[in-house]
């Protein structure tokens, strides 16, 4: 699974970061997270608000920092 | 080794490269500062009162609250619902207004500024409204406005927020005119937008609550304009303003001329030679008395609404979101009051005054110039604000410095260059500039 954490660096951006490894640890599923930080590739991906997480290439959290339980769901989700 | 991972490794180095100078500054800093300069001890201890200064009277009373209200605004209020007026579908006039102001909801945290303003250039309603968030939303973010109404005066404040709004407007009608017929390349991507949350409580429930923490601020931070009747242990009497007072020692503004000093003086007088400061009767003043029944009142209401209609998660979220805004602003703006004492000692008046000490199209000019070019950490424009003011900066060029100096500095401007260009970049600052100006010149003529 790819996972794009994206956002320019801010504190939401590091926390949204740490929430997502976390979950993919419990859930223990293969998964490789990059993280975004340039502009002009935060807008290619159609990112308005950051923080944002992208799984498998497609946006799915704009603009706010999930639960850990929130991008567990996600995670499930996009790998069934 | 692909581009990104070019671009990301080369972003990690500028971080790394700006922890380096930092601390290269204060190590040049500490080796070479003259300590034995009777000036350097002077502005040392300037430094220190002026933050104990900051800690007294302006921390627990308001950059507290201020902090908790900033968290509650990224909690209860659905950001994704602003965010739908700047999208790629938004009706253009809406979209003006909605970013003249929208700066309040969306910026609480400065470090968003940039990739909203890329967002709603980019992807969303274009350069106009994007031009006019960027202007107004470092000025109207609520720890802003409050701040630069509690140490700079309520009508600075006042006139800031709605200075900011007004000309963010006209900044992004005069953008979309100059640059009318060559709309910048837009992004294919499709623009992903928050999907809109459920309204999780009727709209007078959060009306209500903010209301509440709203006025809960205004009344534990209300203004005691200082007036008062000063009586000394050895007698004599004054009328003076009081200015600052630290642990043992009062700085008063006399009114009248007392003892050989003029009136308009500065007299700082130890607090054991003090009979009696008595203030006057105003209405100001009398609510000032009972201020804390007033925002008690109010703490407790917020405490019920909080605890009848809020859920666990969100107050969690609430409390995490007000933590993080005061582990990124409490350091900067203490760190950057002590900075603001010590070099503003340094200054000579005269000089700062001859600058930008009247209303005139120069000082504003100078104040404007020299805000749009400068970086501000933020917030920290506000005790530099009132260090210039102490100085002698004349409230115009003061207004003018608090509009044209969040919206850009040179480093904001590189990032700007990036997402659209030189030549609008430079438009765009120039603009800035020229709007900071002229409210300035008309604040001050105004007053």
């Amino acid at each position: 699974m790819q996972l794009l954490v994206i956002g320019p660096g801010c504190a939401k951006c590091k926390t949204l970061a740490q929430f997502t490894e976390q979950a993919v640890k419990e859930l223990g599923v293969n998964a490789e997270i990059n993280k975004v930080t340039d502009l002009s590739q935060i807008m290619a991906l159609g990112v308005m608000m950051t923080p944002a997480l992208a799984v498998n290439g497609t946006v799915k959290v704009v603009g706010k920092v999930p639960s850990v339980a929130e991008i567990k769901s996600l995670l499930q989700r996009a790998a069934a | 080794m692909n581009g990104s991972a070019l671009t990301a490794r080369y972003g990690t180095l500028t971080r790394e490269l700006k922890v380096f100078a930092w601390m290269a500054g204060v190590f040049v800093w500490a080796y070479f500062l003259p300590l034995s300069s009777p000036k350097v001890i002077a502005a040392i201890q300037e430094a220190f009162k002026l933050l104990q200064w900051y800690a007294r009277n302006h921390t627990l009373a308001c950059v507290v609250p201020a902090l908790f209200i900033a968290g509650a605004v990224m909690t209860f209020l659905s950001q994704a619902s602003v965010m739908r007026y700047l999208g790629p579908q938004a009706n253009k006039p809406l979209a003006y207004g909605v970013a003249s102001v929208s700066g309040g909801i969306l910026a609480v945290c400065s470090c968003s500024v940039l990739p909203v303003f890329a967002g709603i250039y980019r992807l969303g309603a274009g350069l106009g409204p994007a031009s006019a968030f960027l202007y107004s939303g470092p000025a109207i973010n609520i720890l802003a406005i409050f701040l630069t109404a509690r140490v700079l005066g309520f009508e600075i404040g006042f006139w800031r927020a709605v200075g900011a709004v007004a000309f963010a407007f006209l900044v992004g009608l005069l953008m979309t005119l100059i640059f009318r017929g060559e709309e910048g390349e837009r992004v294919a991507a499709q623009a992903v937008l928050p999907e809109p949350e459920a309204h999780k409580r009727p709209l007078w429930k959060t009306s209500v609550f903010f209301a509440c923490l709203v006025g809960f601020l205004v009344f534990s931070d209300w203004y005691n304009p200082g007036d008062a009747m000063v009586r000394l242990a050895g007698g004599g009497q004054f009328a003076a303003v009081t200015l600052q007072e630290t642990h043992d020692e009062v700085m008063f503004q006399l009114k009248e001329d007392w003892a050989g000093h003029r009136s308009g003086a500065k007299l700082t007088l130890a607090k054991r030679d003090l009979a009696s400061v008595e203030e006057a009767k105003t209405w100001v003043i009398a609510i000032h008395r009972v201020k804390w029944w007033l925002a008690g009142a109010m703490g407790l209401a917020v405490l019920g609404m909080t605890w009848r209609w809020m859920d666990r998660a969100e107050v969690g979220q609430w409390m995490h979101h007000t933590w993080d805004f005061a582990k990124l602003l409490v350091p900067l703006l203490f760190g950057g009051v002590w900075v603001v004492g010590f070099v503003g000692a340094l200054i000579p008046e005269a000089y700062v005054a001859s600058l930008v000490g009247d209303s005139s199209l120069e000082s504003n000019l100078v104040a404007s110039v020299i805000g749009a070019f400068w970086y501000f950490a933020t917030l920290t424009e506000i005790p530099i604000c009132e260090a210039l003011g102490k100085l002698g900066m004349a409230p115009g060029p003061m207004l003018a410095l608090l509009l044209a100096g969040p919206a850009v500095s040179l480093p904001n401007m590189l990032v700007l260059r990036s997402v659209m260009g030189t030549k609008k970049t430079l438009v765009f600052s120039g603009l800035v500039i020229a709007m900071a100006t002229i409210t300035g010149l008309v604040y001050g003529a105004l007053r």
